[in-house]
């Protein structure tokens, strides 16, 4: 498949272009501010394949993240197996996190859907919150491994981010062209109607929690050694769940590039007011491009690009 | 005879102490154009949602080509050839009206392989509504939403077609064109169940008709019958 072909060689593409600025050794803020930018580009279309394709609006995004990144600190306090197991753990619990929220789905559409995610974020954060092996409520110092493969351990995680969000999107814009990413908009826009003409629809909802639930814990299972001190607060922080739901809206949550441009533009504006400002005004950035595209483009920037084309 | 094509076996649903379907029983016969009519609130649309699956039936067995369905969820029921349609029509409203009948063609009549475009436009054809083909069901006029609404059920390969009030609300004429539509799928050897508040239009196209009422089968028969019986008639209008 030429198409396949194509999108495998843009992929690599990225990855080595990573690699490539990773060896430049610019200032090193900027390989923790690209970081963080990649990961929202994971979590945004992480979130993405459940709330833009399936419709159904997770507001428990930090639970999931928060669960590959505990995940991680429990096997670095037991086995301390490598980044790359690290990855697949975190993945994977999240994914059966995934899975369980997805049988939710047989009793809870809507807004009662994403209050039961919101209070699962909020459930688990308690419980980690009291356990003490992975530092309870006073958080816990996380050592890097020495020696990373190469450059500074920094610019490695920076790679690997990038790796992860070429996996990411890659996967999404596969499910989103599939025949399960029709079914998934089939469901979205009317879930009785989709299971009457043949959707399987919970089985289509069990698999997007789970894939979505997995990308989640993915991008969260590097985090330990990104900020090498893990403590709940900044785990389970609102701003995953606020952001996570914020950039997919302004990109545009049809297609898997709306997440992407929705996470460079919020993420390189919240690095930027970071610096700039203050810390503070993350959030409040958010809350206002969020409101402005809510009322004025609700089809995010995609939509207004179809738009601006169909005159 | 031959045997049924659906068998509706003393089924029974109760939401909470509200009996709404009490021990119906009927059969559909194949190719037969079968009429299922009773005042607002009888059972008809509970009827038709435990045929297709939306609602679990409390009691009682139901059957198609002989099998027991009772425990399959919708989607396995639309494979096996029961379709219906809505009574307000439910479109996918992101997709355009072909992108519709994908969906039902994809997933309920090709399994996964190719040929489906074609098909989506011969069905537009035979419905009257390919003009509109690359239009999202937002820009579509009442009768146009029903029409896409048939069509897509149409593109599920049915066996039996329920057709839920597909006309309530149409104009005289608007009637007579699904109408004309109905019975050509019966010609083409569609089995079809027509719910419908439209008198004129069910005693036109029924072969046989079962009249609900409070959830009781109080009738069955030809439409000229039905249109005899007594109490049918105090169904419809009281003492």
């Amino acid at each position: 498949m030429p198409q396949a072909a194509r999108a495998l060689l843009a992929g690599l593409v990225v990855v080595g272009l990573g690699i490539f600025i990773a060896s430049l050794r610019i200032n090193p803020y900027l390989y923790f501010a690209g970081y963080v930018i990649l990961q929202y580009i994971v979590i945004a279309t992480a979130w993405n394949i459940l709330g833009g394709y399936a419709g159904y609006v997770n507001f428990g995004t930090p639970a999931f993240f928060a669960m590959g990144a505990y995940t991680a600190v429990f096997l670095i306090q037991t086995m301390r197996p490598p980044l790359p197991v690290l990855i697949l753990a975190g993945g994977l619990v999240s994914a059966l996190l995934g899975l369980a929220i997805g049988y939710l789905t047989l009793r809870l559409r809507g807004t009662f859907f994403s209050i039961a995610t919101l209070a699962l974020s909020i459930v688990l954060q308690t419980m980690i919150i009291n356990w003490e092996f992975v530092g309870g409520s006073r958080g816990l110092s996380v050592i890097r491994p020495s020696g990373p493969p190469f450059g500074n351990y920094v610019t490695f995680l920076f790679t690997v981010m990038v790796l992860l969000a070429v996996v990411a999107v890659t996967a999404a814009r596969f499910i989103e062209r599939s025949w399960v990413g029709r079914g998934l908009a089939a469901l979205r826009d009317n879930e009785e109607a989709a299971e009457c003409m043949g959707v399987p629809t919970l089985r289509l909802k069990l698999f997007a929690t789970t894939v979505s639930g997995f990308l989640l814990g993915v991008a969260g299972a590097p985090f330990p050694y990104y900020v090498t001190f893990v403590e709940p607060n900044s785990a389970f922080s609102l701003d995953y769940a606020v952001n996570a739901l914020a950039m997919p809206m302004i990109g545009g949550t049809t297609s898997w590039v709306g997440p992407v441009i929705g996470a460079v533009l919020l993420g390189s504006a919240q690095q930027l007011a970071t610096v700039t400002i203050s810390s503070e005004m993350n959030l409040f950035i958010v809350g206002v491009v969020l409101v402005a595209f809510v009322v004025a483009a609700p089809e995010g920037i995609l939509g207004l690009v179809r738009r601006l084309r169909g005159r | 005879m031959a045997t049924p094509l659906l068998e509706v076996r003393g089924v029974v649903k109760r939401f909470g102490g509200f009996t709404a379907l009490n021990n119906i029983s009927l059969d559909v016969k194949p190719g037969e154009r079968f009429g299922l009519i009773g005042p607002n609130g009888s059972g008809k649309t509970t009827l038709i949602n435990c045929i297709s699956g939306a609602l679990a039936a409390d009691g009682g067995r139901i059957l198609f080509e002989g099998s027991d369905i009772g425990a399959l969820p919708p989607h396995r029921r639309t494979r096996l050839g029961i379709v219906r349609s809505f009574q307000i029509p439910k479109p996918f409203t992101s997709m355009t009206v072909l992108e519709n009948l994908h969906i039902p063609l994809e997933y309920a009549a090709h399994g996964r392989s190719a040929g489906a475009a074609a098909d989506a436009g011969e069905i537009l054809r035979a419905i009257g509504l390919e003009a509109k083909a690359h239009q999202r069901p937002a820009g579509l006029t009442q009768i146009e939403m029903r029409k896409l609404e048939l069509a897509r059920a149409l593109a599920a390969r049915p066996k039996l077609l329920i057709s839920d009030e597909a006309m309530a609300g149409l104009s005289t004429t608007e009637v007579d064109d699904i109408l004309a539509i109905l019975f050509r799928l019966s010609e083409q050897g569609i089995t079809i169940i027509m719910i419908e508040h439209i008198m004129r239009a069910v005693m036109r196209f029924s072969e046989r008709i079962v009249v609900l009422d409070a959830g009781e089968r109080i009738a069955e028969g030809t439409p000229d019958e039905i249109v005899r019986n007594q109490a049918v008639e105090k169904a419809y209008l009281g003492e």
